[in-house]
């Protein structure tokens, strides 16, 4: 394939997971500051949903103060914002066109209506109660996106770096929701039960606690299950695990020709396989997930760096 | 009164008989409504031409008529094998003017006229391309004005588009209007991407082997045809590939893939000469190869359509091409031309200035209805605009007698109405054998009169269908008597 398809394929998975993720995020901020003003009402919310989004520098040029709708606007729609909901579907759509014959054509409808919809949307108007409606509809056409490819692709190389792109994101972002808030989870620390649940309920995960652990929220287990529980599709083992069969995956196609990347993958889920969550708390939950916050974007500059720029 | 390809002619009344049944018993709502699905389908597939600096949607579609335009077996016939003879002499001509020049020595066609416009490329002098082909792929502008009466009104050897209308126009009848195609013999156009790869694979570097590298160079996804670049690259299986991609090394062109460098063999470019290579034309060109044209004239890369083919359409050229048929392969031309004026020679320019309300002015080297006149509808600025211009520069402009373009029914504004219409049908030039498929891309004018179809300017698309000869054997028995 060629590289310059690869990328597009592997940004397209990237941005469409983005988006989701900043919807998800969003509507978890959202419901935590309407469900009360003493939890959410310092801005703490939504400081710590721009500080997961990786634009906290670039919102505080262009914004005075972190209010809600300052943030709401900064990530739905401000065209400044690279990781804003509409600046992804963009991107994904501009990385897709790019590639439009790699796709089937129900990714492709899926990400063109998608735009479409947004262009003719009025985005001054997503705000208060049509925030809850919009932002499900965004994760609900990045789930169509996600069932298109799984449904329709050829299980070929394309097919490998649009999965690649999705896990690495994915990834990325369970480390990031999980850091922000590692105050709460700290131990000794005591958070309100509700903000556990706005963790769990980032990683679409509050079901999957019930199911694993059958108990009460534990900071302790809340951290396993984001982390290395490998049965959490959304968890830092199971994005890596991910990460690294599709590296191998293509490598075998290939011949067997690998690179730094394949080891950095194997490595990081060696790692996080027979990693002890005891081990991780006596670390440093902060440092701990700094690291692999830090390794995960190594990580993709060395799989760009092997399959795209070589 | 313009020839109706649906009213007059003996041949109309029997080609044109189920749509004629079909529009007479179809109430216009029902066709407005398949109209509108018509362009829901095109949109939710992206077949889009992009239009940038004019402001409004950068992604367009190019309307879609519904109401298809026939072509009996038999006029096919006659045209397909005039087609074939004017592409067998355009490409004897290309191959002449850029080695032997019998044709100047001959003194018919004047030495100058070639060896000083800018569409002929000195790097392709004492230059063979592999099976001596140059014009690959060409698109031969049809029209008509009765029956009989097919021109020739411009030939195209560079980039011709538009053959992805062609496909998906013929897609969106059979879904939309299963029935009504089923009631006619209607000639297959599906196979053209196959053709297309064969035609390409035939001219690869013999040492290439059996399965050739064949790749499409686009501009990239700006050009207005992009569309078109990545749905042939994608029903051909081949990659679509920009400048970016590619790089030249020892003479020999690879594209980066995950796996490493791949070989190229083929490159089917829809990159006009000027900005292919920057070595060898325009230095500051971004999009195109360095190091190509070495690759290229080494042998170990097949370009096209060849540089410099563009000569041969070139619009003070295209006068002569009835004699070049003559000249090197001593048939009559069975395709005709329309009578071209140009306006460097002075009797012909002293003929255009005095009829410029009778004629259509056009920029020698221009295309895509830029830059044209038409005089009837022109008003008496614009023609004393003209006529200035072209006595500026007399080598920039032709002009040609206001054809009556022929009409095919439409769905207008206020119904259906006759439009003019024109024909691009393409040709395939492969090392064996010269293919096409029955048909070609209809353009449309849409507005009420306006005889420039051109989709920038306003024009539209139809469905082509050749109808296929009456089957030899009797029809089966239930299908007599009525129906």
């Amino acid at each position: 394939m060629l590289s310059s398809t690869a990328e597009c394929l592997f940004w397209l998975g990237r941005y469409t997971e983005r988006a989701a993720n900043i919807a998800r995020g969003l509507g978890v901020a959202s419901r935590m500051a309407s469900l009360s003003a003493s939890l959410g009402g310092d801005g703490a919310e939504w400081r710590a949903l721009l500080i997961a989004s990786g634009g906290e520098a670039a919102f505080s040029e262009k914004y005075p103060a972190i209010t809600q709708e300052a943030v709401v606007d900064w990530l739905v729609r401000d065209e400044d914002n690279p990781s804003g909901i509409v600046t992804c579907f963009d991107a994904a759509r501009r990385n897709g066109r790019a590639v439009r014959t790699a796709l089937t054509v129900d990714m492709w409808s899926a990400l063109n209506d998608s735009w479409n919809r947004l262009r003719k949307l009025d985005l001054s108007q997503i705000e208060g109660e049509a925030l809850p409606e919009f932002l499900d509809w965004v994760r609900e056409r990045v789930l169509l996106f996600n069932g298109a490819a799984h449904d329709t692709m050829l299980r070929g190389e394309a097919w490998r770096f649009v999965e690649l792109g999705t896990a690495l994101e994915r990834a990325d972002n369970s480390a990031r929701l999980l850091d922000v808030r590692h105050g709460m989870l700290a131990v000794g620390e005591t958070a309100e039960y509700a903000q556990w649940q706005a963790i769990l309920a980032s990683a679409s995960a509050g079901r999957a606690y019930q199911w694993v652990y059958r108990d009460r929220l534990e900071p302790r287990r809340i951290a396993e299950l984001l982390i290395l529980r490998p049965e959490l599709p959304r968890s830092l083992v199971a994005c890596f695990g991910l990460v690294s069969e599709i590296l191998e995956a293509i490598a075998t196609e290939q011949g067997g020709r690998r690179g730094e990347c394949h080891r950095m993958a194997g490595q990081l889920h060696a790692t996080l396989r027979y990693a002890r969550i005891e081990d991780i708390f006596a670390e440093g939950l902060h440092l701990f997930l700094t690291r692999k916050i830090e390794t995960a974007a190594a990580l993709g500059a060395a799989i760009e760096g092997f399959y795209i720029r070589a | 009164m313009a020839f109706d390809e649906m009213r007059d002619g003996d041949l109309a009344a029997a080609t044109y008989a189920e749509i004629e049944a079909w529009l007479a018993r179809t109430p216009l709502e029902r066709l407005r409504q398949k109209s509108a699905e018509a362009e829901l389908l095109f949109r939710r597939l992206g077949i889009t031409f992009a239009v940038y600096g004019e402001g409004g949607d950068p992604e367009r579609l190019i309307p879609f008529d519904i109401i298809p335009r026939i072509i009996a077996a038999s006029e096919w016939r006659a045209l397909s094998a005039g087609l074939e003879q004017r592409v067998r002499a355009l490409n004897a001509f290309l191959a002449d003017v850029y080695n032997e020049r019998r044709i100047l020595k001959a003194g018919i066609i004047p030495q100058a006229l070639v060896l000083e416009n800018e569409a002929y490329q000195p790097h392709m002098v004492g230059f063979r391309p592999p099976g001596g082909i140059y014009t690959h792929i060409s698109g031969i502008d049809m029209v008509r004005t009765g029956a009989d009466d097919f021109f020739v009104l411009e030939d195209n050897c560079r980039t011709p588009s538009g053959v992805s209308y062609m496909l998906e126009n013929r897609e969106a009848m059979l879904r939309l209007f299963p029935r009504l195609c089923a009631r006619h013999r209607l000639a297959p156009v599906n196979r053209y991407p196959e053709h297309l790869l064969a035609t390409l694979k035939s001219v690869a570097p013999e040492r290439a082997g059996p399965n050739p590298n064949v790749v499409i160079l686009t501009p990239g996804s700006f050009n207005s045809a992009y569309y078109e670049h990545c749905f042939l690259a994608d029903e051909m299986g081949v990659e679509v590939v920009e400048g970016a991609d590619l790089f030249v090394e020892n003479d020999v062109v690879f594209m980066r893939t995950t796996a490493g460098p791949k070989r190229v063999d083929v490159i089917y470019r829809r990159i006009d000469d000027d900005f292919l290579d920057p070595e060898c034309f325009r230095p500051d060109s971004l999009v195109g190869l360095p190091g190509v044209m070495r690759a290229y004239k080494a042998g170990n890369v097949t370009l096209a359509n060849a540089p410099g083919a563009g000569i041969a359409d070139d619009k003070a050229i295209y006068p002569y091409v009835p004699d070049m048929v003559r000249f090197y392969l001593e048939e009559e031309p069975r395709l005709a031309n329309v009578p071209t004026y140009l306006c460097e020679r002075e009797g012909d320019r002293a003929e255009v200035l005095a009829n410029l309300e009778k004629l259509v002015v056009k920029l020698a080297r221009g295309s895509g209805g830029y830059g044209m006149m038409i005089g009837p509808h022109a008003d008496a600025d614009m023609r004393a605009e003209f006529a200035r211009r072209i006595q500026d520069k007399p080598s920039d402009y032709i002009a040609q007698p206001t054809l009556a373009l022929s009409t095919v029914p439409t769905l207008a504004e206020g119904g259906i109405a006759p439009r003019h219409v024109d024909l691009r049908p393409f040709i395939l030039f492969g090392r064996q054998e010269i293919t096409m498929v029955p048909g070609g891309l209809t353009r449309v004018a849409l507005r009420e009169g306006s005889l420039v179809v051109n989709s920038s300017q306003g024009g539209g698309t139809k469905d082509t269908w050749v109808l296929e000869e009456a089957s030899p054997q009797p029809a089966p028995a239930q299908s007599q008597g009525g129906g």
